[in-house]
């Protein structure tokens, strides 16, 4: 099982705040790990460091093995084949198939090679009839469903998922985590999310790990993860958390 | 005042001078606003306060000082573009460039900066980041450069100082409003007026058109 | 796996459109530009001259007949006495018409002017209300006159521009022995404009004012003034026509300016002038003499 992503002492602090102490993780190529924990555990602040929006204070991280400097090309060249999807749905000014070309505009793709896989993604989502709608029309769970065209018709080799239907009704839900499902299965792709829904958790990933106090507290296949967990702190985190 | 040949000199002289300056004004206005807006820089405080200054800045004075520097005795006298509409068309950029680029400041700051992750995370660099979000402000940047023509074509001060108001090279319709009502020709200085308002409004509706094409 | 070397980033498809507008607008600017250098006519001088020499029309009436004449186009820019000479002396001009010997003989004295002409003179006159609050109507004297207003504490409008006019109004309260302070006297006023704006003012406030006769006979239908005095030799308004002095400014077309003097006062450039009316009246007398020192 190759590791796609590894982080080994990553620190981050926001003025002076230590939010992340010392995250040591792996992610296997081809999972889906989910990470769980608190409010303002710094999950997020995990993803964005995975992404390569930020970097850390201490510690590294690496992909295949291989880390990389922000703001060098090896760094674009690396978030190039990742993409990530947020809580908020941020679409452009411009119309849904507009916006899911948008990435592959990016890198150069021409205006032909763009139309297939970009009518391609709005199908995988079900927005194939509104392509040339303005995105602001749409409702918050239809936005969503067009983030997650316009990251999936990247093919990333990792998707990072930041409680991307916590502000979805149940339809638009399954809608996307069956999206997710069925994108790992076509491609293989590594797949990262953070998620309060633990339900969701359980539904999506194959392990999952339990950020608190700054620290991966422990990191567990699904089934062993809710079932048995190891950790006091995991137990205590499962009794008394709300999942809705 | 039947001599209209004179009166369409008026109105092509009119357009010349506001219409290269406002293209001026967006040519140079507007990327340097993208940049001030989007990029942290020492300093970056003080540019956006001096250009927002500059609004208030009196035309007739930057009349004056361009008349100062085109004159023959002065440092680009060798030009010769003292009462001409090049200078005119100096004076009014030094006006325009910084009310264009001030607008497109407040435009391109109002993108959100949650886009600016979203772009990143599809894989967008610095440089196509400062694209697209002059793209997703570009309702505002339409706005900044029909505020830069309304200054321009409203102005007075500035194009008669530095344009001398003479007859079929440098008079433009506020110059001869000015000139026809110091001759107490009412009449024909209400002429001029009502013809500027009608280039203006068609102006603006020409942009606002392409400002609503713009906004999906 | 390696990166591929920078072949220029890509960029999203609409910024086909944005780099359009650019290219369109840019090309229109540099058009604009290119059209606005071009556009003075090879053959031209510009003449420095006053708002109320523009505003009595001859130089409309003039110019273009000189045009025919010689080819040469007179492109005039209208302003105070004092920027115009100041114009003169920058080289920003090629010829001056001004109505302020004094000053042009400092002008000349300091070696700014190539030559200068006497050319024609016109009447300045005191107008005023019809209710003539200082009783001066008819009066010969301009002196005692202004003596009256200033006695009467009537209503004065100066243009306050240092232009021929207000240099002249000035020649008077100086003989009369008072300097005027708008500051302290309420009914002394400034305009600080052209002789138009001025008279408007006076008519609105039921004032006096001194004017050429030139722009108050252009104006008199819209003014609500009527003349008090006038025929004072000493309110003859004396036009000049001075060349700019090459050799401080080498652009100056002294050729075209010296060719646009000469034919001033050439016999057909003085018939003009004296023929020349406004609603009726004749307004120039022409005044030259040939041989003069230091003539164009």
């Amino acid at each position: 099982m190759t590791v796609a992503l590894a982080l080994h002492g990553v620190e981050k602090s926001y003025g002076g705040k230590g939010v992340l102490r010392s995250i040591n993780a792996e992610v296997s190529a081809g999972e889906v790990f989910a990470l769980v924990g608190p409010s303002g555990a710094g999950k997020t602040t995990v993803l964005r460091l995975l992404d390569l929006l930020e970097g850390p204070d201490a510690g590294e991280i690496r992909y295949h093995g291989r880390t990389v400097r922000l703001g060098s090309p090896e760094a674009l060249a690396q978030r190039r084949r990742m993409a990530m999807i947020m809580q908020n749905p941020t679409t452009f000014r411009a119309t849904v198939f507009e916006n899911v070309a948008y990435g592959l505009w990016l890198r150069g793709v021409s205006e032909e090679g763009i139309r297939g896989p970009a009518f391609a993604a709005l199908e995988f989502v079900g927005l194939l009839d509104r392509a040339q709608e303005p995105a602001a029309g749409l409702s918050g769970g239809e936005q969503q469903r067009v983030a997650f065209a316009r990251a999936a018709v990247l093919r990333p080799e990792v998707l990072l998922l930041d409680e991307f239907t916590s502000n979805l009704d149940p339809a638009n839900v399954r809608l996307l985590e069956e999206a997710t499902r069925r994108y790992r299965r076509e491609t293989g792709a590594t797949v990262v999310i953070v998620t309060h829904n633990l339900f969701q958790a359980k539904r999506l990933a194959d392990r999952v790990g339990l950020l608190l106090d700054g620290r991966i507290v422990e990191v567990a296949p699904t089934h062993a993860f809710f079932e048995n967990p190891s950790r006091p702190e995991t137990r205590a985190f499962l009794s008394g958390e709300m999942a809705y | 005042m039947t001599d209209w040949p004179a009166v369409l000199q008026i109105v092509v002289i009119t357009l010349l001078v506001a219409g290269t300056s406002t293209l001026i004004g967006a040519a140079l206005g507007i990327p340097a606003g993208a940049f001030v807006a989007l990029k942290k820089f020492r300093g970056r405080n003080f540019v956006r306060t001096l250009a927002f200054t500059f609004y208030g800045f009196p035309p007739v004075l930057a009349g004056l000082l361009v008349y100062l520097l085109l004159s023959r005795s002065g440092p680009l006298g060798a030009l010769g573009w003292l009462f001409t509409p090049m200078g005119m068309i100096v004076a009014q950029s030094v006006l325009i460039v910084p009310i264009v680029m001030g607008v497109t400041i407040s435009a391109v700051m109002a993108v959100e900066r949650r886009l600016h992750d979203t772009a990143l995370t599809l894989g967008a660099d610095e440089r196509q980041w400062r694209a697209t979000a002059i793209h997703e402000a570009r309702v505002g940047v339409v706005t900044a450069v029909m505020v830069g023509f309304g200054r321009a074509v409203s102005e007075v001060g500035a194009v008669l100082i530095v344009g001398g108001n003479i007859a079929g090279q440098t008079r433009v319709l506020t110059t001869a409003i000015v000139l026809e009502t110091s001759q107490a020709h009412y009449v024909e200085a209400s002429v001029f007026g009502v013809i500027l308002f009608v280039i203006a409004f068609a102006i603006f509706a020409i942009l606002q058109r392409l400002q609503r094409e713009g906004t999906v | 796996m390696s990166i591929a070397r920078a072949s220029p980033l890509p960029w999203p498809g609409f910024i086909s459109k944005w780099r359009l507008a650019l290219l369109v607008a840019t090309a229109l600017a540099l058009a604009g530009i290119a059209v606005s250098v071009e556009s003075r006519p090879t053959v031209s001088l510009v003449l420095a001259t006053t708002t109320s020499t523009r505003d009595t029309g001859l130089l409309d009436y003039l110019d273009p007949i000189f045009q025919v004449d010689t080819g040469i186009q007179v492109q005039y820019v209208a302003v105070g006495t004092g920027l115009a000479l100041d114009m003169a002396r920058r080289g920003d001009a090629d010829a001056a018409m001004v109505h302020a010997p004094s000053l042009e003989e400092a002008f000349m004295a300091e070696g700014h002017g190539l030559c200068r002409s006497p050319l024609m003179y016109n009447r300045f006159l005191i107008v005023g209300p019809a209710s003539d609050p200082a009783g001066i109507a008819g009066t010969a004297n301009a002196t005692a006159a202004f003596r009256r207003i200033w006695e009467t504490n009537s209503t004065f409008v100066s243009r306050g521009d240092n232009s021929g006019t207000n240099v002249k109004e000035l020649q008077v309260w100086a003989l009369v022995g008072y300097r005027p302070s708008p500051a302290n006297d309420a009914w002394y006023l400034e305009s600080g404009q052209g002789m138009g704006a001025t008279l408007t003012l006076a008519s609105e406030k039921g004032a006096y004012t001194l004017t050429d006769d030139g722009t108050f006979y252009a104006l008199l239908s819209s003014l609500h003034l009527r003349i008090e005095v006038q025929g004072d030799p000493f309110l003859a308004n004396h036009y000049h026509i001075l060349v700019v002095n090459p050799a401080e400014h080498p652009n100056v077309k002294a050729g075209a300016a010296r060719a646009y003097a000469q034919w001033l006062v050439s016999e057909r450039g003085l018939a003009l002038i004296a023929d020349y009316e406004i609603a009726g009246h004749r307004l120039f007398t022409p005044e030259y003499q040939p041989g003069l020192p230091g003539e164009c």
